[in-house]
């Protein structure tokens, strides 16, 4: 069995007066004890909303969630509110984006980490402390005993973000998500933070969902893949499989838009058309479809399955052929 | 200084104590420290307190004492001027104005402090309760709000004062405190708000924090900036509210009191042209007051922005 099945989620936005907008459409995918699991797309395909629905984040009011989330079994969407906050934060984890944010500006780090153990670990204050040092140097934050009783805006970026995980970390989930954890870093602090997740993820066999819009976060962490598109799957692969032969168009269109070292002098970019305000509703026919380079005719009509398809998961009419993709974009 | 970088190398187990606000607060206190109209506004409030707790020792004369009553004949309109002894004069009594003022300072600042904390604490609980529940709970205290704010400020104060039967001292404060209370709850909910929608508090529900925790340690500390701002720029209202439901006569009826509004209104209703100083004298004391607690509010609210944050 998973430690997470995701089945068939779906998040309608709900407001009074207004059609109902399904910004996650029917997604399902399981994450293995350990595994690393990437959740790709650009924003507004629903990787954000889907990590807040499995952790019951959403406000009740105007999100209708439906489908099944089960961890080891059990179905969070069923618990009871109070079952559910004795969950957050000691089965899953959750890491955000913007790393000063999420941090409580008035109350010291260390006051924020013991909060989580005191809570979930039943810890004493103390006990906690000398737990919070430990948790604070795993996480590469040096001197960790003074940063302690510093505030969030006493540190820096990268610090701020190692704060955010070892906070997540502190109760030992066995899931954790994170939410874009590198997007409002430096490139360098990104690479810092992504080796540490990394590595925590190893030592600690904790499994992840990465959510993210970089592919280059893809390639150095998950797996394994889903990529997103108007909050349906469109292609699920192991990670190599993904870079290697992707066989969707929009993620063959996301792969050949990124810029490329080796490319030559003066070779343009490779954009994809459009944006993602041209979709179309999925029961139309393909929301990708007034934007893809190979869209049919039936694209327009039919809306496609996903389909098993050379180890993976996809969901397209007229995929892109691997001798194609092997040899770069051409169009 | 020094205790800043004691409280760092304090043991980690003392962290608890050091848990709201120190930070923010250190750093608003240097930039208050760098401005004139800050300065100006600590003096004059920090100048009226003391006068205020220690006007009993200052005051050179009883004010009660009516010594130079023998002197006063209102029917002929003879009020005793300033004179060696009575720097400021006496009033229709004959007692040292210069006394009454300095016992009347202890007054109207026991008067102001004491129905801006009832007002904010009133006010909190109120604005708390709204922006913690949010939905119905929020409505119908909201609508209370509206309704307390809908109706002028004195008049407001006017129409509680006259719920009471005999007006006293607390008929004051409580009238004054009352126009507070839809001020602040108004203004710590809006802020309560904002927070249940900020990325520490989603954050902290990631964690499985509880509720109260939540509440307590993560929303109001972070919502509370705003109110206290508004608390010190309410003090300079309350003592002009208090001075001005006195000089309708909703005050204190004790002849003996001294209060400024007591005596502003005396002087301007009975004997202005006899004497007009005494008039002159508590509405100069109430405006300069009311300025320095301005002052001090403002600057304060200027300092504790996030956006004048360098």
């Amino acid at each position: 069995m998973a430690l997470l099945e995701v089945r068939d989620l779906t998040v309608n936005f709900v407001r009074r007066g207004e059609r109902p907008f399904t910004a996650v459409d029917g997604v399902s995918f399981d994450v293995e004890p350990g595994q690393t699991v990437g959740l790709v797309g650009e924003s507004g395909c629903g990787k954000s909303v889907t990590s807040l629905a499995i952790m019951r984040l959403l406000a009740k009011r105007g999100n209708k969630v439906s489908g099944s989330v089960r961890f080891e079994g059990t179905d969070l969407l069923r618990l009871s509110d109070k079952d559910m906050r004795d969950r957050r934060g000691r089965d899953l984890g959750m890491v955000f984006q913007d790393p000063l944010s999420s941090l409580n500006p008035v109350i010291p780090i260390g006051l924020q980490i013991t909060e989580v153990l005191e809570r979930h670990r039943g810890m004493s204050r103390k006990a906690a402390s000398i737990e919070a040092v430990d948790l604070l140097d795993k996480v590469g934050i040096p001197d960790p005993s003074r940063r302690l009783t510093e505030y969030p805006h006493q540190l820096s970026g990268g610090m701020r973000q190692r704060a955010l995980i070892a906070i997540a970390l502190a109760c030992r989930p066995r899931l954790l998500i994170a939410d874009e954890p590198t997007t409002a870093l430096d490139v360098t602090i990104q690479a810092q933070i992504l080796a540490l997740l990394r590595e925590l993820v190893q030592d600690t066999g904790t499994a992840l969902i990465m959510i993210t819009h970089d592919l280059g976060v893809v390639a150095g962490l998950c797996d394994e893949v889903n990529v997103l598109y108007g909050g349906k799957i469109v292609e699920r692969a192991q990670r190599h499989q993904l870079f290697a032969e992707p066989r969707h168009p929009y993620t063959h269109g996301l792969l050949a838009s990124i810029p490329r070292l080796d490319a030559g002098r003066g070779e343009k970019l490779i954009p994809i058309r459009g944006s993602v305000a041209d979709n179309i509703p999925w029961d139309g026919g393909c929301a990708f479809a007034p934007r893809c380079p190979n869209a049919l005719p039936v694209c327009r009509e039919v809306s496609p399955r996903l389909v098993p398809d050379n180890g993976g998961l996809l969901r397209c009419h007229n995929p892109v052929r691997p001798a194609v993709a092997a040899g770069g974009g051409t169009r | 200084m020094n205790t800043l970088l004691n409280k760092k190398k304090e043991p980690i187990d003392k962290l608890a104590a050091a848990a709201v606000g120190k930070s923010l607060g250190r750093e608003a206190l240097s930039r208050m420290l760098r401005s004139p109209v800050a300065i100006t506004g600590g003096v004059i409030t920090g100048l009226f307190v003391l006068l205020a707790i220690f006007a009993p020792l200052i005051a050179p004369k009883d004010p009660f004492a009516r010594t130079l009553q023998g002197e006063v004949n209102l029917g002929r309109g003879i009020i005793p001027g300033a004179q060696p002894g009575f720097p400021l004069g006496v009033d229709d009594f004959g007692r040292d104005e210069l006394s009454r003022l300095l016992v009347g300072a202890q007054n109207t600042l026991l008067v102001g402090v004491l129905a801006t904390v009832i007002g904010v604490a009133i006010g909190i609980v109120i604005g708390g309760l709204a922006g913690a529940f949010g939905g119905w709970v929020d409505t119908v205290l909201m609508r209370l709000v509206d309704v307390m704010l809908s109706v002028p400020s004195l008049l407001l104060a006017i129409s509680v004062a006259a719920l009471f039967a005999k007006p006293s001292q607390w008929t004051v404060i409580i009238a004054v405190s009352m126009v507070g209370v839809p001020i602040f709850a108004r203004l710590l909910r809006g802020s309560m708000l904002v927070q249940r929608n900020s990325d520490h508090v989603l954050a902290a529900t990631s964690l499985g924090v509880k509720r109260g925790a939540i509440v307590f340690r993560h929303m109001l500390p972070n919502s509370l900036g705003p109110v206290i701002v508004q608390a010190t720029l309410t003090l300079a209202t309350a003592i002009l509210e208090a001075a001005a439901l006195s000089f309708l006569g909703l005050g204190d009826p004790d002849p003996n009191r001294a209060e400024w509004g007591i005596m502003l209104s005396k002087g301007a209703k009975q004997f202005l042209d006899v004497r007009p100083e005494l008039a002159y004298y508590p509405a100069i004391a109430i405006i300069v007051v009311a300025l320095g607690f301005t002052l001090l509010g403002e600057s304060l609210r200027e300092a504790l922005d996030p956006k004048n944050r360098r």
